[in-house]
């Protein structure tokens, strides 16, 4: 039956919203100008009743709207023009990275606000183009600098060169001229990846991966022309490059994405580099005195058999018992170290904390069960590439990761640019369960905090749905702790039955002790809106895991973008209140679970939660408990990210 | 014919139970792991290039393909939009859309596979021949009514998942 009354918002269902009503008086005027479209939209559906069944999809729209107890999305069944047949499996698997939906249902007509509201406020992007993986990151005579790999020429891959920012404050950046481009036999296919080092006299050196005219990875160092420039623009190759070519036994294509050096104790420089032999991933360790002579040593950083190449390998030290970062030459006891891996097979990094042992350099896992490559992510939604420098003004660890589009690359193309980076992030040790690293915003970001909204012990009985009054929801930093009713916590019945964000049902499936959490980018009627939350499970045992995710199933009523529900198991240790923080900014979220355990980073494409109609709540979608919920929420200025002023000469 | 299977299942006797080792050059055990086995046959052996490739070369001999249909599909759709007033606007809407989504697969996807298959940096190319597949369905999509780009979407589609197989091929090895 389709409601004649469409100006009506359909209600909340299950459970009243203590904070207040939603909908609002209607003048005499508008009461008669909503007869009279009620009355034309029963016309046109009764055109549309002859020969559809898209009565039906009106009702079950309604319904689903603005409730969370609706389970998959229930979209109209659209004739499938060609069979696909196992071409499924094929678009399914890489569905994960690049996340595209598998093209049955038609592509969304984005218009042109809905695409630029996509562009962020706050995140590192440059005015157009492609962007992917950090480069060099470092900080040099009051500026923080920040390279990139950048197509000049279009919002796809390709073409490779390094593009150039700077910053006072990792939040505020102003584009600088390209620092490379591909204009050397040694790097004319790509200018790829690479990671800068502080000598001793407090010089800079690049390492950075050249794809040669005859497509061979080599790796090339250049340095800045002029080391009293604080701007670093220009920068100059080493006449004799390249400085590392493929070792013996190493494919041409497997041989990638230096690291930043650090000294041994005989005084030399030793940098790593990732490969694979076979399925096997791989670190290549070398020593070198001057960056241009090196000599490999004959074993391996390390090696985890079945995670094919290794891409963009960090290696660098934390501190067991400091709450600062440590420079990447320091070792000795209360020092750990730390691999990480970005696995280009499956497109996801992994890290894992264990000992270096410099004699022969190599590195053994702490628990060689969750290795790197098999164990711990630093995220569990878009981040790849990742890497690390220590900030010496600050003295903190500070991490940089690339965070790429989940929607068509027809809608990269149309709104020009694609890819984003992450907000820089400092990276601790998890002194409290000794198996994690912290990732936390930059405490600079607080800098763009506007408005405080402050909501305190907010009662979310089991099935219900919070509106918060946050005047602007784009730009948002939400800090948010949870307490869950302790009764229904031990009440509650345990099962076998384990649980992942991926498979489950998302936001909609309704557990004894979950989910709960908050709705962002949500429009008013809730017909868009991605929960980021915490669902508890309980083991047959009476023990509880706490799982953290992201459900993007309902994000969008576009159907072109990518729909699946990230997360992962969050460890949190007995007395700890469940907390929970997110960067909301436009068409990308960041959401860290008890302190930046669990890290998730979604990208999401609303067609109607945009501008002032996206809202945020919270949510109680469990059966059982309810859960108290104190949070504050700073409406986020923008950073401003634009050229470096042209009047000031380079 | 006869008697050199007979000589093959005498000198190797367990490979008798592996018909893809006894038929199967590089161009077969390819095509046999991709959902399109007729099309991928005949796309390879077309080009006399696949004498002898690699399977890197293999996949670039797709996109080649790639490239060659999406063009002529984009020719067609120029054709059509050339009927002008003729045009339901409902036609004429899905055909202007369908020429950027090709626009799209030529100027922006088969560059970043080239260069990706290039220069070996492979998931490049997983991406643009993925995204290469939903541009060719999503023009299929648009017509409301009978697609006059069914047949020649089909194809490109067909080939672009091909291509992203032979990639993955790649990729796993």
């Amino acid at each position: 039956m389709v409601d004649t009354n469409p100006f009506l918002q359909a209600s909340v269902s299950d459970g009243s919203d203590p904070i207040g009503p939603q909908v609002t008086r209607r003048k005499p005027i508008k009461e008669q100008l909503s007869i009279f479209f009620g009355l034309l939209a029963v016309g046109l559906c009764v055109a549309f009743l002859i020969g559809n069944n898209i009565s039906d999809n009106a009702h079950e729209h309604e319904n689903e709207c603005g409730s969370l107890a609706s389970l998959n999305s229930m979209k109209p069944e659209l004739l499938r023009p060609v069979s696909r047949g196992p071409a499924a499996g094929v678009s399914e698997k890489s569905n994960r990275f690049f996340a595209k939906v598998d093209g049955t249902f038609p592509a969304y007509p984005w218009n042109n606000s809905m695409l630029s509201w996509q562009r962020t406020a706050f995140h590192f992007q440059p005015e157009k183009n492609w962007m992917n993986d950090p480069n060099g990151p470092l900080f040099y005579k009051g500026w923080y600098h920040f390279f990139y790999q950048y197509n000049p020429n279009a919002a796809v891959w390709g073409d490779i060169v390094w593009g150039h920012a700077v910053s006072k404050d990792l939040i505020h950046w102003l584009h600088l001229p390209l620092a490379m481009v591909a204009d050397q036999w040694y790097d004319k296919n790509g200018v790829w990846t690479g990671s800068a080092t502080i000598l001793h006299d407090g010089k800079i050196i690049m390492l950075y991966t050249g794809s040669t005219a005859e497509a061979v990875q080599v790796q090339n160092l250049a340095y800045p022309a002029d080391h009293s420039d604080p701007l670093l623009i220009h920068w100059v190759k080493y006449p004799g490059n390249p400085v590392l070519v493929p070792p013996p036994g190493i494919d041409n294509k497997d041989f990638r994405d230096p690291t930043t050096a650090w000294l041994t104790s005989e005084g030399k420089w030793r940098v790593t580099i990732g490969s694979k032999i076979n399925k096997t991933g791989i670190a290549l360790i070398y020593d070198t005195k001057d960056f241009i002579n090196y000599e490999m040593l004959d074993g391996l950083l390390h090696a985890v058999p079945g995670t094919g190449m290794w891409e963009c390998v960090d290696f660098f030290p934390v501190s067991e018992t400091e709450e600062n970062g440590l420079d990447t030459s320091i070792n000795g006891p209360g020092v750990k170290h730390v691999v990480k891996v970005s696995l280009d097979d499956e497109r996801h990094d992994y890290y894992a904390i264990g000992t270096y042992l410099e004699k022969n350099g190599t590195w053994i896992p702490d628990q060689p069960e969750i290795d790197v490559g098999i164990g711990i992510r630093y995220d569990y939604g878009i981040f790849y590439a990742a890497k690390t420098f220590y900030d010496q003004n600050k003295k903190r660890r500070v991490l940089w990761g690339w965070i790429g589009e989940s929607d068509s690359e027809a809608a990269d193309t149309q709104k020009g640019w694609a890819s984003l980076q992450s907000i820089p992030r400092t990276i601790l040790f998890d002194q409290k369960t000794g198996t994690n690293l912290l990732q936390w915003p930059v405490e600079e970001i607080e800098s763009l905090r506007l408005k405080r909204n402050e909501f305190n012990q907010v009662k979310v009985q089991a099935g219900s749905v919070v509106p918060l009054n946050v005047a602007s929801a784009t730009q948002l930093d939400i800090i948010a702790e949870f307490e869950i009713d302790k009764e229904a916590l031990e009440r509650a019945t345990g099962s076998n039955v384990t649980f992942s964000c991926r498979t489950s049902g998302g936001a909609a499936e309704r557990g004894a002790l979950g989910p709960f959490g908050l709705l962002v980018l949500a429009d008013e009627r809730l017909c868009e809106r991605t929960p980021v939350y915490f669902y508890i499970a309980k083991g047959s045992h009476g023990n509880l895991n706490t799982f953290f995710c992201n459900d993007q199933s309902r994000s969008s009523a576009a159907s072109d973008v990518d729909k699946q529900i990230y997360g992962n198991f969050v460890p949190v240790l007995k007395d700890e209140t469940l907390s929970l923080r997110i960067l909301v900014d436009h068409s990308i979220i960041e959401s860290f679970a008890q302190g930046g355990r669990t890290v998730i980073t979604s990208r999401v494409y609303p067609t109607r939660a945009i501008y002032g109609a996206a809202k945020v709540f919270l949510f109680n979608n469990a059966t059982e408990a309810s859960v108290t919920a104190s949070l504050k929420i700073w409406e986020m200025n923008s950073a401003f990210i634009r050229s470096y002023p042209r009047h000031q000469k380079f | 014919m006869k008697s050199f299977i007979i000589f093959l299942f005498l000198v190797f006797p367990v490979e008798a139970f592996r018909p893809t080792l006894l038929l199967g050059n590089l161009i077969e055990r390819t095509c046999k792991q991709t959902p399109f086995y007729d099309l991928c046959i005949w796309s390879l052996k077309s080009n006399p290039e696949s004498c002898n490739a690699d399977v890197k070369k293999l996949a670039q001999i797709m996109v080649d393909s790639l490239k060659t249909k999406a063009t002529d599909t984009l020719d067609l759709i120029d054709e059509l939009l050339e009927d002008g007033l003729a045009l339901d606007p409902a036609m004429r809407r899905a055909l202007t859309s369908c020429a950027e989504r090709y626009n799209v697969i030529i100027r922006a996807d088969v560059p970043e596979i080239t260069e990706a298959l290039k220069t070996g940096n492979y998931k490049f190319a997983e991406k643009g021949t993925n995204d290469a597949a939903i541009e060719a369905n999503s023009c299929e999509m648009e017509f409301p009514g009978k697609s006059p780009l069914t047949d020649m979407n089909k194809v490109v589609h067909d080939v672009s998942v091909v291509a992203a197989s032979i990639v993955k091929i790649i990729l796993n090895s």
